[in-house]
């Protein structure tokens, strides 16, 4: 029996190679090495999650309706018998109501869609804080930043799609934005939306972006992304052995097709037990798009809240006596509709797209890295990590401030208030205080390898003295501690050469140097041998 | 403190080498299971049954759906819905878990080492690669020694030029009339009664007393056979009254209200979210999406929040029946700021002049 198998195998591979010469693939791929470590895992739960996004859309495709057209609801659901809603509404009531397990296909689909996004950013906050964009990688860095950005474009336009009141209320705050443009928003909002809003055509639209353009775009970056990953092989976390010019760690066959495929299980399965759960977006109690009511304390999903806290944020008269919104010439420029809701994410995306690029000219360096930085031992761009993050919080938080005000029974405008200076302050306090942190903590392990570790036993001298034992790391321990690169700022070459000629190229070299001031001016350097030497030397 | 035992602490001061050495990879402990044959079988056992669960997880999501019967009764259906999903949960978890652990105690964890090579191509690879470039440019003339520059520019402009006739007509069709003009106007008209929403039944100045607000929408919207949400988006109003002492009338707009009653556009000036909240006390209307805030009792103008105008105002009356009717249609394009809105807003003051009594 076992003999046939094989044999039958055999052929089988035999008849697929002759024709795809397979077998070269297998050779390179099944037994390549993949390094260990939890942190790891972010990607692939973003991965899984869209998966499960891709397996339970397709159910829901079977049963929405993208249509506008008004129908008079005639369902189970006594609430909404006899409502004018559109059909888009009605036949997501239908497969809430009518459906067994259609309710539970569209909280796994939004729960996952939820897990999806925050996977990502988690992830992309994991490549930041280790250094995993630098070279080679800046490239894959782009692919996943642009995977991000599609994250965002599918939430969004799945969110939209069953046309409820709140979905209708965060496309209606769009179609202001969009308005806002200067010369062309008008007519773009017109194009959106097929003439006034809401119109009559955006949720087919949507539908078509949500399911085919979208999710399309994703699955061949997705795959670009995995690729350049086999290509640049997986980094590695510092430790003994493990250098820039090699890999160590398991192979992908048997270890982590057996790890991450059954990975994509657990996360499979803890959506769909969190959905069986947990009710999201019900969509019954909020009831079809009208363009009249709407109400307070209702967030969007988590994603976009950032953009409404900033909306929230800006004033639309700055000190109360600059307006916000400018009439010059006759025509309009809505300020206060730009700056948080297209400039400010234009810049804060930007700056993070282009982040690789900005860390590389601070460096100067030119090498490939594959070993991954610890984050206390870049304490400035950790520093630039938290602070993007707090400046993100802050927005999230301004977006819940009604909620924040009514949990804590503050006034919601000297909540606003206060997020008006704290956008600015917060964050550079939050870089200042991280980057003395990292510092910190560079100097408990310079303690550390000097003086080794801590055991609690107190020794009495013959003289009288006590000391505390100290026991010395060991090799591999102090390994970690020391094997950080000690990057020193750029030195660059003079303005004029020695026959007083200005050199080009001046100018880019010297925003590079202050940047690498920035980064490098002050630093802590890892231990030497002779600085341990000394040390021990010290105690005798 | 004593000394240690390593590579580089037992030299002095003097003679300590630049950097410390890599100790190399850190040595490899066996798991139970690599030692002892019992602990081997037990996990295989656990992967087994973590297996095993899945299975009974299936099974529970299938009887569960054939089962369970829906009535359109919320509880019902959460109840189905539990169900099922654990169902799903333990067929699925039972599967990962399963392989993870398989994987922790019995596959192999020693690791092992692959040597990178640079991603930059070799020197002779890269030379090539020119060649083959160079080759073909001169090969087509793109290069080379008998270049066609004619050919490139030409091809170049006519690829370009080529999306337009494709896009051209797509984009042309997508955004219907282009009017954006249709932003000015709303179908308030002279007469017009102002009826409650959703049912559409008129008001009488009698009913509205001192400190009540009611939501509004113009006479008629409900029989529309089309665009009615798009009507119904520009065209709604907050009908108010307060203490005619408390109201201090604009400049120019001294009849625009009848005896403290005042309307005002419920689309917010910022960005469009229907302004609902009322605050009796304080005479502010609160749109809840972003907060701007607006003092009705002076002309609804901003005293909070991201928006910079105030909500423009319906000119109101009472007709012979005592119902509250519109003066006209707004003066202003309602709703959030755009490019052209003050070239909308003139055209909108001389389209006043003339009362349609419907679109």
């Amino acid at each position: 029996m076992g003999a046939r198998l094989d044999s039958a195998a055999a052929g089988t591979a035999n008849y697929v190679d002759e024709r795809t010469s397979i077998g070269g693939f297998f050779k390179f791929f099944a037994r390549k090495l993949f390094p260990d470590h939890w942190s790891f895992m972010l990607g692939e739960i973003a991965l899984y999650s869209f998966i499960v996004l891709l397996l339970s859309g397709v159910f829901l495709t079977a049963f929405f309706v993208p249509s506008m057209t008004e129908v008079t609801y005639d369902g189970p659901l006594a609430t909404m018998q006899g409502v004018e809603m559109s059909e888009a509404f009605a036949s997501t009531l239908h497969m809430s109501f009518e459906v067994p397990g259609g309710l539970l296909m569209r909280q796994i689909h939004h729960w996952s869609a939820l897990l999806f996004t925050a996977a990502i950013v988690t992830h992309m906050a994991r490549v930041f804080f280790t250094g995993a964009f630098r070279k080679p990688r800046e490239l894959n860095w782009l692919v996943g930043f642009t995977l991000m950005i599609l994250s965002l474009a599918a939430g969004f336009s799945g969110y939209s799609l069953p046309d409820d009141v709140l979905s209708g209320n965060g496309l209606r705050i769009i179609e202001g934005v969009t308005r806002s443009i200067p010369i062309v928003g008008e007519y773009i909002s017109y194009w959106i939306f097929g003439g006034q809003f809401p119109g009559e055509i955006l949720i087919p639209r949507l539908f078509t972006m949500h399911i085919l353009l979208v999710p399309g775009l994703i699955l061949v970056l997705v795959a670009l992304h995995l690729f350049l990953v086999f290509l640049h092989k997986h980094t590695q976390y510092p430790g003994g052995g493990r250098t820039h010019k090699n890999v160590v760690g398991l192979p992908l066959f048997p270890v982590y097709t057996a790890k991450a495929g059954g990975f994509f299980f657990v996360v499979f399965g803890i959506v769909a037990l969190v959905a069986a759960l947990f009710t999201i977006n019900p969509v019954w109690n909020y009831g079809p798009y009208d363009p009249s009511p709407v109400s307070a304390g209702t967030q969007p999903d988590w994603y976009i809240l950032f953009v409404d806290g900033a909306l929230r944020l800006m004033p639309g008269w700055l000190f109360d006596v600059i307006p916000m919104e400018w009439e010059l010439w006759g025509y309009t420029l809505s300020l206060n509709l730009l700056i948080p809701a297209l400039i400010m994410p234009g810049l804060f995306f930007g700056f993070v797209a282009l982040y690789p690029w900005i860390e590389s000219w601070a460096t100067g360096d030119r090498g490939e890295k594959h070993v991954l930085d610890r984050p206390r031992n870049a304490p400035v761009r950790t520093g630039i990590g938290v602070a993007l993050i707090t400046f993100y919080v802050i927005l999230v938080m301004e977006g819940s401030n009604d909620i924040i005000a009514n949990l804590f029974h503050l006034s919601l405008n000297d909540l606003t208030k206060f997020f008006r200076i704290g956008i600015f302050v917060i964050p550079a306090l939050a870089f200042w205080i991280t980057r003395r942190i990292c510092f910190g903590l560079q100097r408990k392990d310079r303690e550390l390898v000097l003086h080794g570790k801590e055991t609690g036993r107190i020794v009495r001298h013959e003289h009288g003295e006590y000391v505390e034992v100290h026991e010395p790391l060991t090799d591999q321990e102090r390994w970690m501690l020391v094997s950080y690169e000690d990057i020193a700022p750029l030195e660059i070459e003079p303005e004029y050469n020695d026959r007083g000629v200005r050199r080009k190229g001046y100018r880019w070299d010297r925003f590079k140097q202050r940047l690498s001031r920035i980064y490098f001016e002050k630093r802590i350097s890892p231990v030497t041998p002779e600085e341990l030497a000394e040390a021990q030397h010290a105690h005798h | 403190m004593s000394t240690t035992e390593n590579p580089t602490s037992h030299e002095s001061a003097d003679n300590a080498p630049e950097s410390f050495q890599d100790p190399g990879l850190p040595y490899h402990r066996p798991r139970r299971a690599d030692v002892d044959p019992k602990a081997d079988k037990k996990a295989e056992r656990q992967v087994a049954a973590l297996f095993g669960l899945s299975i009974l997880g299936t099974i529970i999501a299938i009887v569960s759906y054939m089962t369970l019967k829906m009535d359109g009764q919320i509880e019902s259906i959460r109840f189905t819905n539990m169900a099922i999903g654990f169902g799903i949960f333990l067929a699925m978890i039972g599967i990962g878990l399963g392989a993870i652990h398989w994987a922790k105690t019995l596959m192999r964890d020693h690791e092992m080492v692959e040597e990178r090579h640079e991603l930059r191509s070799s020197d002779e690879a890269r030379e090539g690669a020119i060649q083959n470039l160079k080759d073909g440019a001169e090969d087509s003339g793109i290069g080379g020694v008998k270049r066609r520059p004619l050919l490139v520019g030409s091809l170049v402009t006519a690829m370009l030029a080529a999306p337009l006739a494709l896009l051209w007509p797509q984009i042309g069709n997508m955004g219907a009339n282009w009017n954006t003009g249709e932003f000015a106007h709303t179908m308030w008209r002279k007469g017009m009664r102002l009826t409650r929403d959703p049912e559409g039944t008129p008001i009488k100045a009698s009913d509205v007393t001192i400190g009540s607000a009611f939501h509004v929408i113009p006479e008629g919207l409900n029989d529309l056979e089309h665009g009615k949400l798009e009507e119904k988006a520009k065209a709604v109003v907050l009908l108010l009254r307060l203490d005619p002492r408390d109201l201090n009338l604009q400049p120019g707009r001294e009849d625009w209200s009848f005896d403290g009653i005042i309307a005002f556009s419920k689309i917010c000036t910022h960005v469009g979210c229907p302004v609902a909240l009322y605050e009796q006390q304080t005479h502010h209307l609160l749109c809840p999406c972003h907060q701007s805030t607006f003092d009705v009792a002076n002309g609804a103008k901003v005293v909070f929040g991201p928006a910079k105008r105030p909500l423009p105002q319906l000119p109101i009356a009472v007709d012979d029946e005592g119902y509250i009717v519109a003066q006209s249609d707004f003066h202003e394009p309602i709703g959030p700021s755009y490019w052209s809105r003050l070239k909308h807003t003139s055209d909108g003051l001389s389209s006043d002049e003339t009362d349609g009594s419907s679109h």
